[in-house]
């Protein structure tokens, strides 16, 4: 029988080197699984797999020792559990969030509903090669924002409010940058310094360090073969509706200069910055 | 600077995270509601987060007074629900 690697790839099972035997790739959005869909996973890594799960490096689920012949019935147990298969290969993966501001006490951005719009808009667009997106919640980068294709990372821009001051000194304190410093006539911000982390924010007591979340995106990083860090390009979005925009025009980019097998970064580098950048800022005053 | 008349005070420079904040809210739980306690904590990451922590429980933090000795204390006044 002639097996058709390809479109068993796409469809999350991965050849193992263990002669047909497949590791089924589960979709997992932003790394939350309900107990129901745990409960699906078990049973069928139980009767079809070896008994174990792995866990990917991207939040993602694999249950190994998958035989040819069961992959139909490993697909609709799973399906059933309301669990649904990965994808592999040249198309937009997994998208990857930490728990973000709606857990998190640090986070400045909602990752969860951010993660599944963005898997219900691109998840298994086929590109040139694999995108990744992660959604990190605050600047303490627990997902790593920038070691994806395209990173999204929660942030605050910061306005003082001086009439609310009451001169604690609590911000000066929290700010790791040293962005804020006290002087007698009241705090004083200084923007080149400010990261965006939003722990000011957090920690006033009066509501005088205000903050506007936002969206911080990087552009082009790498973690495999090649190391890069993803790079920011645009100050924060505050929309997602604009935040799609740039993640639209960088898509588009994406499958329009990159050759076959080529990853978002080599193909800004021989387009140049200066053209992505471009097309991102277009998208962005369109 | 105003100062504050403070009612009562805990010292959380002894022990660390995440036991510093459990330390100075057990301190201020066992306050009455507008009390002022003082909590003395090490520079670093508990200046920088307690703060933080202990206005996310709904009480009103006064100030952080530099005591200039590697230590920072925090004036809170009890808040209850
Ligand atoms: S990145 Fe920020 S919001 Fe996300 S888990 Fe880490 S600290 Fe929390
Ligand atoms: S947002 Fe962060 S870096 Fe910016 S001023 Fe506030 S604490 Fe400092
Ligand atoms: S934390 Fe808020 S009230 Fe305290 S000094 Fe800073 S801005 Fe003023």
């Amino acid at each position: 029988m002639g097996t058709d690697y390809a479109s068993l790839k796409k469809g999350g099972f991965m050849r193992q080197k263990q002669r047909d035997n497949f590791s089924a790739r589960l979709k997992v959005v932003g790394g939350n699984l309900t107990s129901e869909q745990l409960l699906a996973i078990s049973s069928v890594a139980k009767k079809y797999g070896d008994g174990h799960v792995h866990l990917t490096s991207r939040q993602g689920v694999e249950i190994p020792f998958i035989k040819l012949g069961d992959i139909e019935a490993v697909k609709r147990e799973l399906g059933e559990g309301g669990v649904s298969i990965g994808v592999c290969g040249p198309r937009v993966r997994t998208v990857t969030a930490c728990q973000g501001a709606d857990i998190c006490p640090s986070g400045c951005i909602e990752t969860h509903s951010l993660a599944e719009e963005i898997s219900n808009r691109y998840f298994g667009r086929e590109l040139p090669h694999k995108f990744k997106f992660g959604v990190t919640g605050c600047t303490n980068n627990c997902l790593k924002a920038e070691e994806n294709d395209l990173g999204i990372k929660g942030g605050m821009t910061v306005e003082l409010s001086p009439e609310d001051c009451i001169a604690c000194g609590v911000c000066v304190k929290a700010c790791g940058e040293g962005a804020i410093s006290m002087a007698d006539g009241g705090i004083k911000l200084d923007e080149s310094k400010c990261n965006y982390c939003g722990r000011c924010v957090k920690a006033c007591p009066n509501d005088a360090c205000r903050g506007e979340p936002g969206y911080i995106v990087s552009f082009g990083g790498s973690f495999g073969n090649r190391i890069a860090k993803g790079e920011t390009l645009t100050p924060p979005i505050r929309d997602r509706q604009t935040l799609f925009k740039i993640a639209d025009a960088a898509l588009d980019f994406f499958a329009a200069h990159a050759s076959p097998g080529e990853r978002l970064r080599p193909a800004i580098e021989r387009a140049g910055w200066g053209v992505f950048k471009s097309s991102v800022e277009a998208a962005l005053h369109e | 600077m105003n100062d504050y008349a403070i009612d009562d005070s805990v010292d959380i420079t002894d022990v660390v995270c995440p036991v510093t904040f459990v330390k100075a809210k057990v301190a201020i739980d066992e306050m009455e509601d507008g009390q002022i306690l003082s909590i003395r904590m090490n520079d670093g990451e508990p200046a920088q987060n307690v703060p933080r922590s202990i206005k996310d429980e709904g009480h009103r933090i006064l100030r952080l007074k530099d005591n200039e000795d590697g230590t920072y204390s925090l004036i809170v006044q009890k808040r209850g629900d």
